[in-house]
């Protein structure tokens, strides 16, 4: 059973992947409200009656470009407090910085193959629907071969940025500290030195503001 | 500036192989004019003879056709005077037009209209004259050489002289000979270009029988960058919206099966499955990005750009500023020039930084690829950015070569300086827009 029962629209023009994830969702006890096939649907069911998420593929009809993006911008716009997750065929964060223009409420951007990684997967939604930032390792692993030489993050040590790649993947200090194979107290210290070199002011999400500054490099 | 009249300003013309060109160039015009007249002639009268059956008439209409058959032997010929050749004033056709539609077009072209307007020309007046003047001055010439020879034996008058002699024939072709050949080498030679100039005139190509051939060529060649273009497109729409997505579902089944399975060997087999799958995914995706990258379609040349040097292993600094989109094949042959580029330098330069430069100056992008690596390299040369044109052996730019036809299509060049030691610096330009 999950945290909590989400109340979930979602918009995938194959049907196949559409039933697939429907059946997933619904096996992990969220509610599926509605199950749409283009972005003009998905944004006349989220006005309608606003859900806890969306989950949308980018490329939908009729342009079969990037409308379930453009679609998530406009949702995130009138709707800030819905969790957004979009599933996206290719490691591309060109479709991932119009999404990040704001920064409150939960986002998420997976490539489709994690879907297959149930577990993973409806964690990963859980995390969006409570306001986290998700972004799918392969993109991260990309972003991060590209940071290397410039931006605020030449300060990070590469362990530093580890812990940041690993924090922009929605995990916990647990699971980051799991992961790498050292103490909870060592994430801690890292985190603390991520946001002092980042001059990431308290009171704020840090957290969040983290991971935005890194995947806007 | 026509080599002909070039060499008959220059002074080392009678020693050079003008004059004899133009003999040849003259004298031969007489059997082949003969033969332009004789078919001509022969073939008015066999369509006169038939023109009450009507097929005469029609045969009439097919005369052009013997105009583009003189048309090609005459540029031949003419050769001999314009060594670069004559250019065919007939539009090209492609391979895949019958013969009877060549025929059809051949007949109604302009040019082979005047081609056969050139042949009545020839056969009537042009190689009667060359016999005369070249045959009279040849004759002179000949016997002027053997005068010592022949003027030993009998007696031999020259025009006003009489030659009766061994010594007054040599006499006479040491003092004539050279003025005779001075003179009718001239004279010869001025015909001779003349009748080039004119032949060139009559036979080449007009202005705008150029121009509609170059447009035609460009347009077909688009066409042809357009139908790749396309065709990568529904490949890559295919295996999206189709392999792919069977792949996704594939996965997702197999997950849920993973957790409703117990602990044991059928889910390890299902595990294991998962995991294939999700590699011919990855294989997939990966494949799919090099037929037609998405990111270019939907953001453009920049996007796509940036997200082929996130790839690179080396890190890869991009600055490119284009005012709009650019039409698509033109960004798709950037791209996959960038590509193949940065695919190169990660292989063979042992560069350790690489620059992408991008701008559009005077209505063309420049693309620039810029490393540090060792330099040195050459087309099919695996030792550093293999290059572009005239492919020795592509070994290592396979894929570059084809790229540079690709942007020679669109009116665009590639270029390589690579100095040993580095760096190399590749150069890619191309009109910004597609019609002229």
């Amino acid at each position: 059973m999950p945290a909590r029962r989400l109340s979930i629209v979602l918009a995938e023009d194959s049907l196949l992947l559409r039933e697939g994830l429907a059946s997933i969702l619904d096996r992990a006890g969220h509610e599926v409200r509605d199950a749409v096939g283009d972005a003009d649907a998905l944004l006349a069911v989220v006005r309608k009656e606003p859900p806890d998420v969306v989950i949308t593929d980018v490329r939908m009809p009729p342009g079969h470009s990037d409308e379930g993006l453009r679609a998530a911008a406009a949702i995130r716009a009138e709707l800030p407090a819905i969790g957004i997750l979009v599933l996206s065929q290719y490691v591309a964060d060109a479709y991932l910085s119009s999404l990040l223009e704001s920064t409150t409420g939960g986002i998420g951007y997976l490539l489709k193959d994690r879907v297959g990684h149930v577990t993973e997967f409806l964690a990963s939604l859980d995390r969006v629907a409570e306001g986290g930032t998700v972004v799918d390792p392969e993109v991260v692993r990309q972003l991060l071969a590209r940071r290397r030489d410039d931006g605020p993050l030449a300060a990070l040590t590469p362990r530093e940025l580890e812990v940041l790649a690993l924090m922009a993947e929605g995990r916990v200090n647990s699971s980051i500290a799991a992961q790498l194979v050292v103490s909870e107290a060592a994430v801690r210290k890292h985190v603390g030195n991520i946001f002092a070199k980042l001059q990431l002011e308290d009171g704020r999400d840090r957290r969040v503001s983290a991971v935005l500054t890194y995947l806007r490099g | 500036m026509n080599t002909a009249w070039a060499a008959l300003t220059s002074r080392r013309y009678l020693v050079s192989s003008w004059p004899w060109r133009s003999y040849a160039y003259l004298l031969s015009s007489v059997p082949v004019g003969v033969l332009t007249i004789a078919v001509l002639i022969g073939a008015a009268a066999v369509s006169a003879v038939l023109s009450p059956i009507l097929i005469g008439v029609l045969l009439l209409t097919a005369f052009p056709l013997l105009g583009v058959l003189i048309g090609a032997i005459e540029r031949y010929r003419a050769r001999l005077m314009i060594p670069a050749g004559i250019s065919s004033p007939h539009a090209q056709m492609p391979p895949s037009i019958g013969l009877r539609e060549r025929l059809r077009f051949r007949r109604r072209e302009q040019a082979s209209v005047r081609s056969l307007g050139y042949g009545f020309l020839f056969g009537v007046f042009i190689w009667p004259l060359n016999a005369l003047l070249a045959g009279i001055s040849l004759s002179v010439l000949v016997i002027t050489l053997l005068a010592p020879f022949i003027a030993r034996n009998e007696q031999l008058g020259m025009g006003p002289w009489t030659l009766t002699t061994m010594r007054e024939g040599l006499l006479f072709l040491v003092l004539f000979g050279p003025i005779w050949f001075t003179v009718s080498s001239y004279l010869l030679g001025w015909l001779a270009a003349g009748q080039s100039e004119l032949a060139k005139s009559l036979l080449g190509p007009r202005e705008e029988e150029l121009r509609r051939n170059v447009a035609e060529l460009r347009r077909s060649r688009l066409d042809l960058v357009d139908a790749f273009e396309t065709e990568r497109a529904r490949i890559e729409r295919h295996l999206h919206d189709g392999v792919q997505q069977r792949l996704v579902g594939l996965t997702m089944t197999l997950g849920l099966a993973e957790l409703d399975l117990p602990e044991g060997e059928g889910r390890r087999l299902v595990v294991k499955a998962h995991g294939e799958a999700e590699a011919a995914l990855a294989d997939l995706r990966e494949a799919v990005r090099g037929i037609h990258p998405r990111v270019l379609v939907d953001h453009g040349l920049e996007a796509a750009v940036r997200e082929i040097a996130d790839r690179s292993p080396l890190p890869v600094t991009v600055r490119i500023a284009l005012p709009d989109r650019l039409p698509m094949p033109i960004e798709a042959a950037a791209y996959f020039v960038v590509s193949e580029a940065l695919g190169n330098v990660a292989k063979h330069a042992q560069a350790t930084h690489c620059e992408v430069d991008g701008w559009v100056a005077n209505d063309r992008l420049v693309v620039t690829i810029t490393d540090d690596g060792v330099g040195s390299a050459t087309i099919g040369n695996q030792s550093g950015t293999p290059a572009a044109t005239g492919a020795v052996t592509p070994v290592g730019g396979t894929g570059l070569t084809g790229l540079v036809t690709r942007l020679d299509a669109l009116g665009g060049t590639l270029d390589l300086t690579s100095p040993p030691g580095g760096p190399t610096r590749l150069r890619m330009e191309s009109p910004c827009r597609l019609d002229d």
